[in-house]
C-alpha cells in the first residue's frame, strides 16, 4: 500500500513537472534583460525552499529525538538532511549555471553564495559525523546536537540578501523586485512537484533506515548467541 | 555562585595540568610558528601586502593552533577514565564545559600573545597601533573559537578519527566569527579605529559569541551525559 502511494505521488510529480516545463518553454515570454536563461529560477528558488524546509524538518526531528529518544525521529532527521543536501546542491549548481551566463563567472564570493556553501558544508559534516559513530543511540544523540547547531546558519543564508549588499539578485517574491504574477505562479507551481519529490525521497530513505535498524538488531542478536 | 566556583575549579585544574605537561601548548605554539613561517612563501611579504592580508593570516594561524589545543581539551580526560569521573561528579555538565572553555580561552590567548610579536618582527608590521580595540577583537573572537571548539571537542571525544572530525566540523561553523575577526583585525593593524561597517562586524562577533555560548551551554549536557 505504502509503495503504491509513493509511486502514485511520483507519477503526479512527474506529470506536474512535464506540464510546468511545457508551459515554461511555450507559454511564458522571455524576461526582458536576461533572455531565456531566466527560466532556471523556477528550479533554483524552489530547490532552495525545499532544501531549507528539509533542514527545518531535520531540526524539529532532532529536537524531538532528544526529547523522546525514539529512533524514528533520528531516521527522519538523517533522511531530511540527505534530501536537503541534494536540493541544496541543485540550488547551488543551477545558480552557478545562471551566473556563468549572466555574470560571466561560475562563482563569486558573495554573501548569499558563500553562506549557502557554508550551510551545505555544515550539513555534509553532519553526514560525515554519523559515519564516525558506531553505536546507534550515541550516533543519534550527537548528530541531533550537530543538526541543531547547524541550523543557526539557515536564517543567515535566507536573509543575507536583505541584510547585506550582495551581487545575488534581490528577493523576487516580495518587495520591490517582485516578479509578474504569471512568473510567480509558475515559481510556486514548480515548487509543488519538487516538494513531492522531496517527500517521496524522505519516505524511501526512512524506510531504508528502518530496515537498517532491523538488520542491525538481528545482527546483534546473532552475535549474542 | 557555587556554579561559577565549580567552573573556575575545572578551569584552574585544566590550566594547571596543561602548564605542567605543556603537551598541547608546545605542539600548538610550534605549529602556529611554522604556519607563520610558511605564509612568507605563499606571497611576497612586502609591508603593503602584509598589511592588507594581516587579518586573514593571523586568524588562520590562530584557528589552526586552536584546533590542536582544543583536540586535547576533552581527549586529555580519556586516560584513566577521568571523563567518566568528571561527568559523574556533582559539577553540572555546563559548568564543566564553561570551565574547559575558559581554560582553552586563556591558553589560546597566550598563544596569540606570542604569535603577534613574532608576526610583527617577521613581516615588519607595526600591529599595535590600536591596542585596545585589537585586544577587544582578540578577546571576543578567541572566545568564539574556544566555545565552538570546546563544544565540538566534547562531541567528538569518543569518536574514531577524532583528530580529523574536529577541524572538519569546527571550521565551517566558525566562518562568521573568523570572517568578522579578519575584517576587523586587518583594519586595526592598518591603524583605523572601527567605524561604519566595522562596527557591524563587531556586533556580529558579539552576537556570535552570545548565540553559541547559550546553545552550547544548553546542549552540552546531552552531548556528555545523554
Amino acid at each position: 500500500m505504502r509503495e503504491k502511494i509513493l509511486y502514485g505521488l511520483g507519477a503526479i510529480a512527474a506529470l506536474l513537472l512535464a506540464r510546468n516545463i511545457w508551459v515554461m518553454l511555450t507559454g511564458l515570454p522571455d524576461e526582458a534583460f536576461q533572455g531565456a536563461i531566466f527560466r532556471i529560477i523556477f528550479f533554483h528558488v524552489p530547490a532552495a525552499f525545499t532544501c531549507f524546509l528539509c533542514f527545518f524538518v531535520s531540526l524539529i526531528a532532532s529536537i524531538s529525538y532528544l526529547k523522546t529518544g525514539r529512533m524514528q525521529w533520528d531516521s527522519l532527521a538523517v533522511s531530511a538532511t540527505e534530501v536537503g543536501l541534494a536540493f541544496g546542491a541543485a540550488n547551488l549548481i543551477s545558480g552557478m549555471i545562471w551566473a556563468r551566463i549572466i555574470w560571466g563567472i561560475w562563482w563569486t564570493w558573495d554573501w548569499r553564495l558563500t553562506s549557502m556553501l557554508v550551510c551545505w558544508l555544515l550539513y555534509a559534516g553532519y553526514l560525515v559525523l554519523r559515519r564516525a559513530v558506531e553505536e546507534p543511540a550515541q550516533r543519534a544523540r550527537l548528530s541531533a546536537v550537530l543538526s541543531i547547531l547547524s541550523f543557526t546558519v539557515v536564517p543567515f543564508v535566507f536573509f543575507s540578501i536583505k541584510w547585506f549588499r550582495t551581487q545575488h539578485p534581490q528577493p523576487v517574491l516580495y518587495g520591490e523586485g517582485r516578479m509578474e504574477a504569471g512568473y510567480r505562479a509558475m515559481l510556486y507551481g514548480n515548487w509543488l512537484p519538487l516538494l513531492l519529490i522531496a517527500v517521496i525521497l524522505v519516505a524511501v530513505r526512512m524506510q531504508q533506515e528502518k530496515r537498517l535498524r532491523e538488520l542491525d538488531a538481528l545482527r546483534r542478536e546473532a552475535h549474542a548467541f | 555562585m557555587q556554579y561559577l566556583r565549580q567552573a573556575w575549579t575545572i578551569a584552574a585544574k585544566d590550566l594547571r595540568s596543561e602548564l605542567r605537561t605543556k603537551e598541547a601548548l608546545n605542539a600548538s605554539l610550534s605549529f602556529a610558528l611554522v604556519i607563520l613561517l610558511l605564509f612568507s612563501f605563499a606571497f611576497d611579504p612586502t609591508a603593503e601586502m602584509t598589511r592588507e592580508i594581516s587579518g586573514g593570516l593571523l586568524w588562520l594561524v590562530f584557528a589552526f593552533a586552536g584546533a590542536l589545543l582544543l583536540n586535547r581539551s576533552f581527549a586529555r580526560e580519556l586516560e584513566n577514565d577521568c571523563l567518566d569521573v568528571l561527568v559523574t561528579s556533582p559539577v553540572p555538565a555546563s559548568a564543566l564545559f564553561l570551565g574547559k572553555t575558559l581554560a582553552n580561552w586563556v591558553l589560546l590567548l597566550g598563544i596569540e600573545m606570542v604569535c603577534l610579536p613574532v608576526f610583527g618582527v617577521f613581516y615588519n608590521v607595526d600591529w599595535a597601533r590600536q591596542p585596545l580595540w585589537l585586544a577587544l577583537v582578540l578577546l571576543l573572537a578567541t572566545w568564539g573559537i574556544t566555545v565552538i571548539g570546546t563544544m565540538f571537542s566534547a562531541l567528538t571525544v569518543n569518536l574514531r578519527l577524532r583528530e580529523l572530525m574536529l577541524p572538519m566540523l569546527v571550521y565551517p561553523m566558525l566562518i562568521p566569527c573568523l570572517m568578522a575577526a579578519m575584517q576587523l583585525t586587518t583594519a586595526l593593524v592598518a591603524g583605523q579605529a572601527p567605524a561604519g561597517d566595522q562596527l557591524a562586524w563587531l556586533r556580529m562577533l558579539v552576537g556570535f559569541d552570545i548565540i553559541f555560548t547559550a546553545l552550547s551551554v544548553a546542549l552540552v549536557e546531552t552531548v556528555l551525559i545523554g
